[in-house]
C-alpha cells in the first residue's frame, strides 16, 4: 500500500464527531502542519485525546482555539487559557487523566489488553466511578483501554513503509497511538527511501503507520 | 527574604537530600531550582518526564534545539549519559519506583501526608499532569514550598482541596524549616533560626511535634 500521501488528503479522512489521538508533549513533537491543515479543512464535535493541549497558538491548542472539541482528554490543560475557559463556562468536557494512566490506556487500547491496574489516582477524584480490584491484597485501579479513529502523529524520519525515527523528547505519545487508532497520520520532518533507514534505528515499526506526510524541516 | 530569596533558600536544603547516584524528578517551578545546588562531589541524574534522564542546564540561545525541553517546555540540554525515551517508558520508571526522590510543590499537605496540588476546584484547573504517578512511584517525595499562602496555612491537619496523592509525602522544606511527616503527624527537625518556634507553630495548621534532636536548618 502507498503510504507517502498530501496533508489535503490526509486530513480528509478526519470526520466530524471522529475520536483524534495528537502526539506531543507540549507541542514539542506534534504535527504542527497536519493541525495547521486540519483547522483549514475545518472538522466539529472532535474528542481529542493527547498529553495536555498545548498553547493558544502552538500544537493542538491551535484546535481548542478553532472549538473544534467537544471533549477533551489530557494530563494538563494549564498552558492553554483558552481550554480553561471552555471548560468553566461548560463548552467543552475536559476529562483530566493522570499522564502514566493515559499513556498505559493508549497502550492498552493498542496491544489488545482489557485494561491496566494502577495505583495512581486510588483516594483522588480519579477513582471516582471505577472500578477497584485487589491482587495479591493490593488495590488498584481499572483503567480501561482507550482508542480513536485518527492518530496525528510526528516522526524526525519515516521511511516509505512507515518505519519511524525520533529526535530528542519528541516520542512521547506518538510510539503507541498509531497502534490505538483505527487510522494513523504521522508527519515527517523527512521521508526516505525504504532501506536507508537502519532497522536498528527503527522506533515504531511500520505496521502502526498508515499514512506519511512529507513535513519538512522544523 | 524577599520571594525570591525565599525560594533559592528552600531549593539550597531541598539539595542536601540529593545522594550521590539518585535518579531525581523535580516539578515545575520553585523545584526546578534544586538543580542548581546539586552538592559538590554527588552525582545525581534528573530525569524529566516527557522522556529522558540526564536533564541537563538551559542552552545558550543559539544552542537552542526545539526537540529538547523539559516537561515545563523551556529548552534545555541533555548530559553526556543520557538517554531519550517514550512516555510509556518514563511512566514506567516513574511508576515502577525507579525514581529515587521526586520534588514538588504544593497547595496543601496533611499531617498523615495527604498532598493537594493540582486544582482548586472553580477557580485555576490545570490538571495533575504526572504528578500522581510521581507521588505514588517515587522512593521518596519532597515537597518544596513556602510554609504558608498569603498567611493561609498550607500545612494541615486534613487537605480541604482535591487530593492529588493519600499519604505520599515524607519531607517538607519550607523557609521556617525542615518537617517530616511520620505516623505521629508533623516533626520539625530543623528549625530557620530567623523563625522562633511559636512563629512556626502559628504558621503550622496542625500539631507540630518539635524533634528532640532539634537541629538548626542547613542549607548548600
Amino acid at each position: 500500500m502507498e503510504k507517502l500521501t498530501n496533508l489535503e488528503e490526509a486530513v480528509h479522512l478526519v470526520r466530524d464527531g471522529d475520536t483524534i489521538m495528537v502526539g506531543g508533549f507540549l507541542a514539542v513533537g506534534t504535527p504542527e502542519r497536519l493541525i495547521d491543515a486540519l483547522i483549514e479543512k475545518g472538522a466539529k464535535d472532535l474528542t481529542l485525546i493527547c498529553n495536555d493541549t498545548g498553547f493558544i497558538d502552538r500544537g493542538v491548542g491551535k484546535m481548542v482555539v478553532a472549538k473544534m472539541f467537544k471533549k477533551i482528554y489530557a494530563s494538563h490543560v494549564g498552558t492553554n487559557k483558552e481550554t480553561g475557559r471552555q471548560m468553566m463556562e461548560g463548552e467543552t468536557e475536559v476529562v483530566l487523566v493522570p499522564q502514566g494512566t493515559l499513556i498505559e490506556q493508549i497502550r492498552a487500547g493498542g496491544f489488545g489488553l482489557g485494561g491496566v491496574l494502577t495505583k495512581t489516582g486510588l483516594g483522588t477524584l480519579v477513582e471516582e466511578g471505577k472500578q477497584i480490584v485487589e491482587v495479591d491484597g493490593e488495590r488498584y485501579l481499572l483503567e480501561k483501554p482507550m482508542r480513536a479513529d485518527i492518530a496525528l502523529l510526528f516522526a524526525e524520519k519515516a521511511d516509505l513503509a512507515g518505519n519511524l525515527t525520533f529526535h530528542g523528547a519528541t516520542r512521547n505519545f506518538n510510539t503507541y497511538m498509531g497502534a490505538a487508532a483505527d487510522i494513523s497520520i504521522v508527519e515527517a520532518g523527512e521521508v526516505v527511501q525504504i532501506g536507508a533507514l537502519c532497522p536498528d534505528e527503527v522506533v515504531v515499526p511500520g505496521v502502526f503507520v498508515d499514512y506519511i506526510i512529507d513535513g519538512g524541516a522544523l | 527574604m524577599d520571594k525570591k530569596q525565599i525560594q533559592e533558600f528552600i531549593a539550597r536544603r531541598v539539595a542536601l537530600e540529593l545522594q550521590d547516584g539518585d535518579l531525581v524528578n523535580l516539578g515545575i517551578g520553585l523545584p526546578t531550582l534544586v538543580a542548581n545546588f546539586v552538592p559538590e562531589g554527588r552525582t545525581v541524574l534528573f530525569q524529566s518526564e516527557n522522556g529522558f534522564i540526564g536533564l541537563g542546564p538551559a542552552p545558550e540561545e543559539d544552542e537552542i534545539d526545539p526537540c529538547i525541553s523539559n516537561a515545563g517546555a523551556m529548552p534545555v540540554t541533555i548530559v553526556p549519559g543520557g538517554s531519550f525515551f517514550d512516555s510509556a517508558m518514563s511512566f514506567g520508571i516513574i511508576r515502577g519506583g525507579h525514581v529515587d526522590t521526586t520534588v514538588l510543590g504544593a497547595l496543601q499537605v496533611a499531617e498523615n501526608g495527604d498532598i493537594a496540588n493540582y486544582m482548586i476546584p472553580g477557580k485555576m484547573v490545570p490538571g495533575m499532569g504526572g504528578a500522581m504517578d510521581l507521588l505514588n512511584g517515587a522512593k521518596k517525595t519532597i515537597v518544596a514550598m513556602e510554609h504558608t499562602a498569603k498567611g493561609n496555612h498550607k500545612l494541615l491537619k486534613e487537605c480541604t482541596l482535591p487530593l492529588t496523592a493519600v499519604s505520599a509525602v515524607d519531607l517538607i522544606v519550607t523557609e521556617m524549616g525542615v518537617i517530616e511527616v511520620t505516623a505521629k503527624g508533623f516533626v520539625l527537625i530543623e528549625q530557620n533560626p530567623e523563625y522562633s518556634l511559636e512563629q512556626i507553630r502559628e504558621a503550622t495548621g496542625a500539631d507540630l511535634i518539635i524533634s528532640m534532636g532539634l537541629q538548626k536548618m542547613a542549607v548548600v
